[in-house]
């Protein structure tokens, strides 16, 4: 069985009086100690998808409205409050875009490091201690004696994403959840950090689910990859397969726009038009007004995921 | 904690302050000891023939007031009362201000809704004669009129807490501890109210000048403190009359609320500069 396995989840925000939905039907399988990238734009619901994993939405004016999500034989969406707070930063755990943000700059990075481990375990001052020498060593920061007392605008951005990583490990996690967690940093320390994460990886045997929108970061860093759309998985599958042969004319829009070193020169390809918000988007599938593969049908209905090997497109004109 | 203490002693501006209110704070201890006479005997020789009150001479250093009473002893004994009402009366007001709004700004919903609806009601009504009215009801004692003036003040403190809890609750660290699993009651004390402190320290010290002179307001309309017991604010009212003639009798009183109110405020600024993480570890 799946370390955490997501069926329909579908999500809706309140916006001036009715309930828009913005993550709807989506499906996700994650297997232990496996890297998923889930990519898609600005907007798609990548973030909400992922929130909605560790309950962090706020309700109102979040709405979960179907699904189910199941984590290492939990029920997520029937958990209650306490016992959900006992498995955030204990077995599940999730780091953030903005590193720059998402530490207290009133505490020292010691303070915060041991807070997950004053939450889910009786280890006394001295061990906690200990613990977080342990984990800044482990997420590559020298000097971890001097760190542990600095607060966090003594470091930079990189330095402090290390630092989120090494909260969010505190407890050894199973899952851990990576919003964006290199597109506000340099594109060498961008390396840096999803080369550590890797390093963990193998080292920990975490599963990772890794939200971004960039193509050459799933490419070189998951196992599988899902591709999301207006609030829709539209692709599901190993990198390897889907960055081959994509099968979804989305995907396939993609990874035609994305700059090669050889080849063709010349215009890059776009996908003409925009991706429709949450309150105007078509019936049947939210591709089809700007789809080059577009049939009758593609306007009125929405296809199910479909496909063999493990390699699924919610298409019914896919690509070969 | 030493590089605070550091900090306030090494700037002269804050260290007249701590000496201003220490001084204060010693007079309110030992009023017994340090007061030349009793606070409310009356001296046969304490008025001029015509019944005047006397101007600073060497047996009263700062003058006797219209009964007759040494005005430097009735200073000495309503810094306690100055003091008590400054210090209880404004903490109060700034911890049930604060325990609202923090509240009301970080649960939101129907109860944070409720507890500022109630907020916008006490910041309507008039607060002078809620004061009055709460003072008529409980017969008014020191603590009776602390808890008066709580009453009033906790309301602006209320709003200005509301507002920036609200603000911080959307700032991602507080979502990053929601990660890792700390509950409300956590985050609150440990990731909001940090942030609060210099709002708070503001408030504890401006508030302190406010609140002696609403005292003195309350006193003058009768439902202060009750005479013969002095306070600071009592005294300038019941000679504020007669300032043409005895102009010590209201310049002492009000140079003491002024400098004690304006050594809270210098106090305040420098600790809310000392205590602001970002300074934290940058030596000036």
């Amino acid at each position: 069985m799946s370390l955490l396995e997501v069926r329909g989840l579908t999500v809706a925000f309140r916006s001036e009086g009715r309930f828009l939905r913005v993550v709807e039907a989506v499906d996700l399988d994650l297997e232990e100690g496996r890297i998923l990238g889930l990519v898609g734009e600005s907007g798609c619901g990548k973030s909400v998808t992922a929130r909605s994993l560790m309950r962090l939405l706020p309700e109102p004016p979040a709405r979960i409205e179907g699904g189910s999500i199941r984590f290492a034989g939990n029920d997520i969406l029937a958990l209650d409050e306490a016992a959900m707070r006992r498995l955030r930063g204990d077995r599940l755990a999730m780091i953030f875009q903005e590193p720059m943000t998402s530490l207290n700059p009133t505490w020292t990075v010691g303070f915060q490091i041991e807070e997950a481990l004053k939450l889910h375990t009786d280890l006394p001052a001295a061990a906690r201690r200990e613990r977080s020498l342990e984990l800044l060593r482990r997420v590559g920061i020298g000097a971890p004696e001097r760190r542990l007392r600095q607060y966090p605008f003594e470091l930079s951005g990189g330095l402090r994403q290390r630092v989120m990583i090494a909260m969010a490990l505190a407890c050894g996690p199973d899952l851990l959840i990576a919003d964006e967690p290199t597109t506000a940093l340099d594109v060498t320390v961008q390396a840096q950090i999803l080369e550590l994460l890797a390093r963990l990886r193998e080292e920990l045997g975490m599963a990772i689910l890794l939200i971004t929108h960039d193509l050459g970061v799933v490419a070189e860093f998951c196992d599988e990859v899902a591709v999301m759309y207006a609030g829709r998985i539209v692709e599901h599958g190993r990198v390897a397969d889907l960055f081959a042969r994509p099968r979804h004319p989305y995907t396939n829009g993609l990874l035609a726009s994305t700059p090669r070193l050889r080849g063709r020169r010349g215009r890059l390809p776009t996908i003409p038009g925009s991706v429709p918000p949450p309150d105007r988007r078509p019936p049947g599938c939210p591709f089809a007004p700007r789809c080059q593969r577009v049939l009758e049908r593609c306007r009125s209905a929405m296809p199910g995921l479909a496909g063999d090997d493990g390699h699924l497109a919610a298409c019914w004109n896919p690509v070969r | 904690m030493s590089h605070l203490r550091d900090r306030i002693l090494g700037d002269r501006v804050a260290l007249f302050g701590l000496t201003v209110i220490a001084v204060t704070v010693l007079a309110a201890l030992f009023a017994e000891r340090l007061a030349p006479y009793p606070p409310d005997r009356q001296f046969f020789d304490g008025l001029t023939l015509e019944g005047a009150p006397l101007p600073p001479n060497g047996r009263f250093w700062l003058g006797t007031d219209l009964l007759g009473r040494d005005l430097l002893s009735r200073l000495i004994f309503g810094a306690r009362t100055s003091l008590i009402i400054g210090i209880v009366a404004n903490g109060a007001a700034v911890a049930i201000g604060a325990l609202l709004g923090i509240t009301a700004g970080y649960l939101r919903g129907w109860i944070g809704t409720a507890i500022m609806r109630f907020t916008d009601l006490m910041m309507a009504f008039p607060a002078l004669l809620l004061a009055i009215a709460l003072a008529a009801i409980f017969s008014p004692s020191l603590w009776i009129v602390a808890l008066v003036i709580a009453m009033v003040n906790w309301v602006q403190i209320a709003r200005v807490v509301y507002t920036e809890t609200t603000s911080l609750a959307e700032r991602e660290f507080i979502e990053a501890a929601r990660a890792i699993g700390a509950g409300p009651f956590r985050i609150l004390l440990q990731h909001v109210l940090p942030h609060l402190l210099p709002t708070l320290l503001v408030w504890a010290t401006l508030g302190v000048a406010t609140t002696v002179l609403l005292e003195a307001t309350l006193s003058y309309l009768g439902v202060g403190v009750r005479p013969p017991t002095p306070s600071w604010g009592n005294i300038i009212f019941e000679n504020q009359t007669y300032f043409a003639t005895a102009p010590w009798l209201v310049f002492f009183p009000g140079v003491a609320i002024l400098l004690l109110a304006l050594s809270f405020n210098l106090v305040g600024d420098t600790l809310r500069d000392a205590l602001d993480p970002t300074q934290r570890g940058r030596e000036p």
